[in-house]
């Protein structure tokens, strides 16, 4: 590509030639534009022939997967599907899993809200190493806590239960809410909290009425990742869960290991687990990018 | 932005102070006290000081994790980064194709770990995957559960397959913060397109690049899930990374107080990093406004 670039201006330099050097580079970038694309199509069959391969699977019989490799279901049949929306042993990790992670979102962007604000609008003693503590709770390895985490929630009883899990996720997601928060609330100029008052406006009034809507995608975009995060986690979740509150992604663990392996299922299983995350996703593709660097960039 | 000086903020903080502080602090004293305890079991333990950390530090086994960590994560940012810059690059800087790339790229990212680590299980399998029949057909000897070989190979495609979207999607938002009339300036001048990338693209993607190295080389240093339901951590020890190396000790052998010791010396080493992503973060983010990526 760059020597196409350098070769193709024999004219250059000279600014008598500009206009014509402009016209030249813009015909020669709509020439380049068909080559160029190839590189994002084929990152992104990359990227969906393994998904793909799974759907695929979702949709034979065992049979069919162990005995010949082919490239689409001769004889789809939705029996797996079928397995899992008609067992409760399956069909109730996906309950459970949706329970914890929105009582995990609903939490943390709660509690994150009111320290979001104060990060961005005040200083006051210790904010710095406070924003910073936080940051080492995001970047916390969840094999540290693992048992430290069964031990406590062991103390309170609390072992199997929606709320335990979605304590223990707060660990990395509440650090993560307030960090994208802060981001899209330093966004908003301070005059508007200023004129506010002075138009006299209580600070809850002003905080519901006129802040919020103001960072209202940031909301989104937290409680989003929030829900993400929450959603992907295995090892704090299957750790502190035994039947009642167990999540769909250790149920298929637990399939995996089982003799007699029922791919059509697990693939089902996976497949599902796919679902949620492939539906948000299209509310907050602008702010993807922003909410995986914490809220900045 | 101008702050004010307002100690009464600490009431906003103090709802998030409490709940990290629960489930964080108070496990992270579990794990002191456990460090510098032994115990003949019955729940009978005494001290042991700092024995544990000097087993740990001079264990072979600890090294062993800690250098295939380290090598996993280099390998890692070696493709991811080239990568993601790469496809950052080619994508369209706007129109239709935008966000169905974006919506497409970001697909992996949220899905569960450990189905990932299941797609990757299956779609490297010889006998019912894709990959593995198609390799296994081009008459490669291929086995991710005995080969070491293989099993690093599987394990580093398949992490570059989860994570290089998200080198893309940072660089592609600090791209499209470029302002239009940087590359007229480069046109008139008559840049290549090389030093349009090395004085203009670059220097603007600087930070985002930086966030999204720092982003991969934390969230590879504690990778444990993936790895675990596709090989295990085997064939032998071969891809046992640290935090796999952990949940062995911890769990699996019962060894609490080694365990503890080495969660410890771990959670050192990535608190140091992140005082260094904290610095980038926080400095960074002063000299120019933020905006949402991608608009």
């Amino acid at each position: 590509m760059s020597d196409h670039a350098t070769t193709a201006h024999p004219s250059l330099p000279g600014a008598a030639h500009s206009e014509t050097a402009i016209a030249a580079r813009s015909r020669m970038k709509t020439g380049h534009f068909r080559w160029k694309a190839l590189i994002p199509i084929v990152y992104i069959l990359f990227l969906l022939l393994p998904i793909y391969w799974l759907v695929n699977m979702s949709f034979k019989t065992n049979q069919e997967i162990l005995g010949a490799l082919t490239l689409w279901p001769t004889n789809p049949t939705l029996h797996n599907y079928r397995v899992i929306f008609t067992d409760p042993s399956w069909y109730m990790g996906y309950v459970n899993s949706i329970i914890y992670v929105v009582m995990n979102m609903v939490i943390s962007v709660a509690v994150a809200l009111p320290a979001a604000y104060a990060f961005s609008r005040y200083r006051f003693l210790g904010d710095k190493h406070l924003f910073f503590w936080l940051l080492t709770n995001r970047m916390a390895p969840p094999a540290v806590f693992a048992l430290p985490f069964f031990q406590l929630y062991s103390a309170f009883g609390l072992i199997d239960t929606h709320i335990a899990v979605a304590l223990a996720h707060c660990l990395f997601n509440v650090p993560l809410a307030v960090w994208i928060l802060e981001g899209f609330m330093s966004g908003v100029p301070k005059e508007i909290d200023e004129t506010a008052y002075i138009d006299g406006y209580s600070f809850p009034k002003f905080f519901f009425k006129i802040f919020t809507p103001l960072i209202a995608s940031g909301i989104g975009v937290a409680a989003f990742f929030c829900f993400m995060f929450s959603w992907v986690e295995l090892l704090i979740a299957r750790t502190l869960t035994v039947t009642d509150a167990k999540p769909i992604s250790a149920i298929m663990t637990r399939t995996v290991s089982a003799s007699g392996m029922d791919w059509g299922v697990l693939a089902a299983a996976g497949a599902l687990t796919i679902i949620p995350g492939a539906i948000v996703i299209w509310f907050v593709r602008n702010y993807i990018a922003k909410g995986f660097a914490l809220g900045r960039v | 932005m101008e702050k004010t000086w307002n100690n009464k903020a600490w009431f906003f903080v103090l709802p998030v102070l409490l709940l990290v502080a629960f489930s964080a602090v108070i496990p992270l004293m579990t794990v002191v006290n456990y460090s510098v305890q032994d115990s003949f079991g019955n729940n009978q333990f005494f001290w042991y000081g700092a024995d544990w950390f000097r087993e740990v530090l001079t264990s072979e086994r600890f090294h062993d994790a800690l250098i295939r960590n380290l090598l996993f994560s280099a390998i890692i940012l070696a493709i991811e980064v080239p990568l993601g810059i790469l496809v950052a690059l080619a994508m369209p800087k706007k129109g239709i194709w935008v966000p169905v790339c974006l919506v497409l790229m970001a697909l992996p990212l949220l899905i569960p770990w450990n189905v990932v680590g299941t797609i990757w299980q299956v779609f490297a399998r010889t006998d019912i995957g894709l990959l593995g029949y198609s390799v296994d057909a081009l008459g490669i000897d291929y086995n991710y559960v005995r080969n070491t070989f293989d099993a690093w190979v599987t394990v580093v495609v398949m992490d570059v397959w989860h994570w290089t979207s998200l080198v893309v999607l940072l660089c592609y938002a600090g791209l499209v913060s470029i302002p239009d009339a940087y590359y007229q300036a480069a046109k008139i001048d008559g840049a290549s397109r090389w030093a349009v990338f090395r004085y203009i693209q670059l220097p603007k993607m600087g930070r985002v690049l930086l966030i999204a190295v720092l982003l991969r080389f934390m969230d590879s240093f504690m990778i444990y899930t993936e790895p675990f339901v596709v090989t295990g951590g085997g064939p032998g020890n071969s891809t046992t990374f640290l935090s796999i190396d952990l949940v062995k000790l911890a769990i699996g052998q019962f060894n609490i107080g080694e365990a503890a010791a080495m969660s410890l010396i771990y959670f050192l080493i990535i608190l140091a990093l992140s005082w260094i992503f904290y610095t980038v973060m926080t400095n960074a983010g002063n000299d120019k406004p933020m905006t949402g990526g991608g608009e």
